[in-house]
């Protein structure tokens, strides 16, 4: 329950943790379209160098990223699995009523690098900026949108207090539940409609517990002068410094150098 | 007039029936005058639901009275206007230290009151450092809330109104939910800052050791102000405390008992130090 | 023997570099109709080791007796041990979750395979031991004051049965009449039943006052284990691992430095008044 890394920031002293959260956003972006554009062995070696630097860079242990992959690696092993077997093409492989194909075998490949670098890739973000930086990013970022009347201020700070919450609702989701366990609530076995049944011990404590948590946070935020984003000053107001304009420089190369290889990558892969 | 003053304070609250109609009105504070000094450490006691809460959130205009009024700093509550001040002015606490840090890193939560009333950037950050600095956690800094303890969530939540530079903090059972370290480090924060900023405390609590070094102590029951005075005063009244569902720190139940035993000793004790001088001075005048 | 605990540890995080010990190598038996303090500072292990007694946790090495079989052996049915091992974690009252106070506290039973009527009949009795007026019994358990519903969350796990009841800090956040009146209960349901009660709690007071035995834990071991007045007997080794001993305690050791002669090993306000008053009467205070 407690490995989700999402909103986990892990505290570092590194380049990345230092860029402006804009330009990591950004960035991130940048690297999962070239992800899908990308052909070519060569295409993936450059991307997996990429992504290694990155990694490196960040000086986040790398198993805190493996984390994040944990939560997809059963849609990564369907994923593989689908691909695997119902692409048509060459006959490589035939096993009772299942036939793997060489087409099937890249594209299971394809798919799961993407997968998983797409994971790995978004982990570093998420773990070398904060939560809050990242909406105070998404903020400005989708700013223009105030002009059609689209409330960016609270909808950022909703994210960012949900991202607060969610280690702590899972927390007591594992609380709650083990507290029905001991009065010898069942939530493993049964049909579904059981199942689910057996399950509202669980999601009406937890709910009174988030409405109440709600009520408290409101009610706390207002004792701290809280009204809206009016007239509100920022403590981490986001400033370009030198190192992000390099960051841009750096993120159009790789997207030209992708577009390179979607344009001329090929082979075999 | 004091920092915090009340006159013939009244709050009704409504409560619905099972079909949203049935409207019935709940006095939760009933005629409640009180005029807190600056620079004291006040500890307000009383049992679940005697109307110490209520009375708390309306030093900070979370609550405005039903009848009669509440300043803040001479600001009366009930405007509307000057209200941001009033709760930069009193800054509040609250028990459960989870549901009142809204920052995801330690810092970042400090400064969120700057922040909303206009403090410009360079100033938020001298500030968050000089308030950590004052709870003692300035080390954790860049980390996660859920990382810590529930005695230093608290701590960073102190740092958080302290921040905004007020001139009271109000603390609404902040220590409730910790353990008996959270609970001591907590303490010694609050008073640090009410002995060397000459911050008003108002503490609300109902562990009886909390209260000893208070300057001034108000007991509520039933949304009444039922008694008030200075520990001493307060705590020599075993029995009456009692009746209000509250009790005495240990010590003083025992000098109590002795006394009502027949050993000859003062009323009200309240150390450990009171009680043992009381009865070696005993043993040796007999011995 | 009723609950047995055989060279326990527990690892979290086994394998990884995530490593913690949270026990190693317990050793524990406990026979029917104690009554067990458990202390130990927030993270000492004591969670961890209160949640071996029902099997809600699998130790990573050792072995867990219930009346001298293995609870983890193949064919050991947990769910009914956990019926006879009662758990009522902390702030339980965040458990309930039924329309009405009644079907909360039949929830327990009617998970053992009762019918409406017997599991509705067990939790009558239950939320009368507790003390729960039954003019309520068909209110929401979300109306109901603090106090009151940690009663239902209680009586919840009491209307199993349990031959074993184990409460982790049932008192916490009460007020103190609200605190007297659980521990009371708790009190009345071991003479009267004759469960054995486990109570983990942060209050030596308390301890003091109703357990005939006490459990030390720190850094997942069990340095201390007997009576409470051996236990205290270390307050100095308690105060190193963040406990202490109840302040009755401090004031014994205080007057026995003073050349008074009393009992030091006394630990609740009873005990300490009658040696106190032997010792001074021995000298002639007393009448």
């Amino acid at each position: 329950m407690r490995n989700i890394t999402i909103g986990q920031y892990y505290p570092a002293d590194s380049i990345l943790h230092k860029l402006d959260p804009r330009v990591k956003f950004l960035g991130t972006l940048v690297f999962i379209v070239s992800l899908f554009l990308i052909k070519g062995l060569a295409g993936y070696a450059f991307v997996t160098v990429v992504l290694v630097t990155l990694v490196k860079l960040s000086k986040v242990p790398f198993g805190m990223m493996l984390k994040g992959m944990k939560a997809i690696i059963f849609i990564l092993i369907i994923t593989v699995f689908f691909n695997m077997l119902f692409t048509p093409g060459e006959v490589i492989f035939t096993f009772w009523r299942l036939t793997i194909t060489k087409e099937g075998v890249f594209q299971a490949f394809r798919m799961a690098v993407r997968l998983s670098y797409l994971i790995i890739g978004s982990s570093i973000m998420t773990l070398t900026t904060t939560p809050n930086q990242l909406t105070d990013a998404m903020e400005n970022l989708f700013s223009p949108l105030k002009v059609i009347k689209v409330p960016v201020h609270e909808i950022s700070m909703m994210m960012s207090i949900a991202l607060r919450f969610i280690p702590i609702l899972m927390e007591e989701t594992d609380k709650i539940m083990k507290a029905q366990i001991a009065r010898g609530a069942d939530f493993e076995s049964g049909n579904l409609i059981k199942r689910v049944t057996n399950m509202i011990p669980l999601l009406v404590p937890l709910f009174v517990s988030a409405f109440q948590r709600a009520n408290d946070l409101a009610m706390a935020m207002e004792a701290r002068c809280y009204h809206g984003g009016e007239g509100r000053t920022q403590m981490k107001p986001l400033r370009y410094e030198k190192r992000d304009f390099v960051a841009y420089i750096l993120m159009l190369a790789f997207a030209a150098a992708a577009v390179c290889f979607c344009i001329f990558g090929g082979g075999w892969i | 007039m004091g920092i915090i003053k009340a006159v013939k304070l009244c709050f009704d609250y409504m409560k619905y029936g099972e079909d949203d109609s049935k409207v019935e009105r709940v006095r939760a504070i009933d005629d409640v005058t009180l005029d807190i000094k600056k620079g004291d450490f006040i500890a307000i006691l009383g049992h679940n639901g005697s109307g110490k809460s209520t009375l708390a959130k309306h030093m900070n205009a979370l609550l405005v009275p039903t009848e009669g009024t509440m300043w803040v700093d001479e600001i009366d509550t009930s405007g509307e206007e000057e209200i941001w001040k009033i709760r930069q002015k009193a800054g509040m606490v609250f028990q459960n230290p989870d549901n009142q840090i809204i920052g995801t890193v330690v810092e970042e939560d400090v400064g969120f009151g700057p922040e909303n009333i206009g403090v410009p950037t360079d100033e938020i950050w001298a500030r968050v450092d000089d308030s950590l600095t004052k709870v003692g956690m300035l080390k954790h800094r860049k980390k996660s809330p859920n990382r810590l303890s529930g005695g230093q969530k608290q701590r960073v939540a102190i740092a958080g109104v302290i921040a905004m530079q007020p001139e009271c903090i109000i603390m609404d059972e902040p220590t409730a939910m910790l353990d008996p370290t959270g609970r001591k480090s907590v303490l010694r924060t609050v008073h640090e800052l009410n002995e060397k900023l000459g911050i008003t405390v108002i503490l609300i609590t109902h562990y009886m050791e909390e209260v000893i070094d208070a300057d001034h102590v108000f007991v509520m029951d039933s949304g009444h102000i039922v008694m008030q005075g200075t520990p001493r005063e307060i705590f020599s009244e075993v029995e009456k405390l009692k009746k209000y569902r509250l009790d005495v720190p240990q010590v003083t139940e025992l000098a109590y008992e002795l006394k009502k035993s027949g050993i000859d000793i003062p009323a009200g004790i309240l150390t450990r130090d009171e009680l043992v001088e009381a009865l070696a001075e005993k043993y040796a005048v007999r011995a | 023997m009723q609950l047995e605990l055989k060279n326990v540890s527990y690892t979290y995080g086994k394998g990884t570099v995530f490593e913690v010990n949270a026990l190693s190598d317990i050793n524990l038996a406990i026979e029917e109709g104690q009554f067990i303090g458990v202390i130990g500072h927030t993270g000492s292990g004591k969670s961890t080791l209160i949640q071996h007694f029902n099997a809600l946790m699998q130790p990573t090495e050792g072995k867990v007796l219930f009346e001298g079989e293995d609870i983890w052996g193949e064919k050991y049915d947990r769910r009914a041990l956990r019926s006879k091992v009662g758990l009522v974690f902390q702030y339980p009252e965040h458990q309930l979750f039924e329309a009405d106070v009644l079907s909360d506290a039949a929830f327990g039973p009617k998970n053992q395979g009762l019918s409406k009527e017997e599991a509705e009949a067990r939790a009558r009795e239950a939320l009368a031991q507790v003390g729960f007026p039954e003019k309520f019994y068909g209110h929401s358990p979300f109306e109901l004051s603090g106090g009151q519903k940690r009663r239902v969350a209680i009586a919840g796990v009491l209307a199993m049965n349990p031959k074993v009841l184990i409460l982790d800090e049932p008192t916490a956040g009460l007020d103190p009449k609200g605190r007297d009146e659980i521990l009371d209960q708790i009190s009345y349901l071991h003479e009267k039943r004759g469960i054995t009660i486990i109570l983990v709690s942060h209050s030596m007071e308390d301890v003091a006052r109703y357990a005939d035995r006490l459990i030390v834990v720190n850094d997942g071991k069990i340095p201390y284990d007997g009576t409470p007045r051996e236990v205290f007997t270390h307050y100095e080794e308690l105060e190193k691992i963040g406990l202490a001993a109840p302040q009755i305690t401090y004031i014994m050791h205080d007057l026995a430095a003073k050349g008074i002669a009393v009992d030091v090993h006394a630990t609740t306000v009873d005990e300490a008044k009658k040696s106190i008053l032997e010792a001074l009467a021995g000298k002639g205070v007393c009448r």
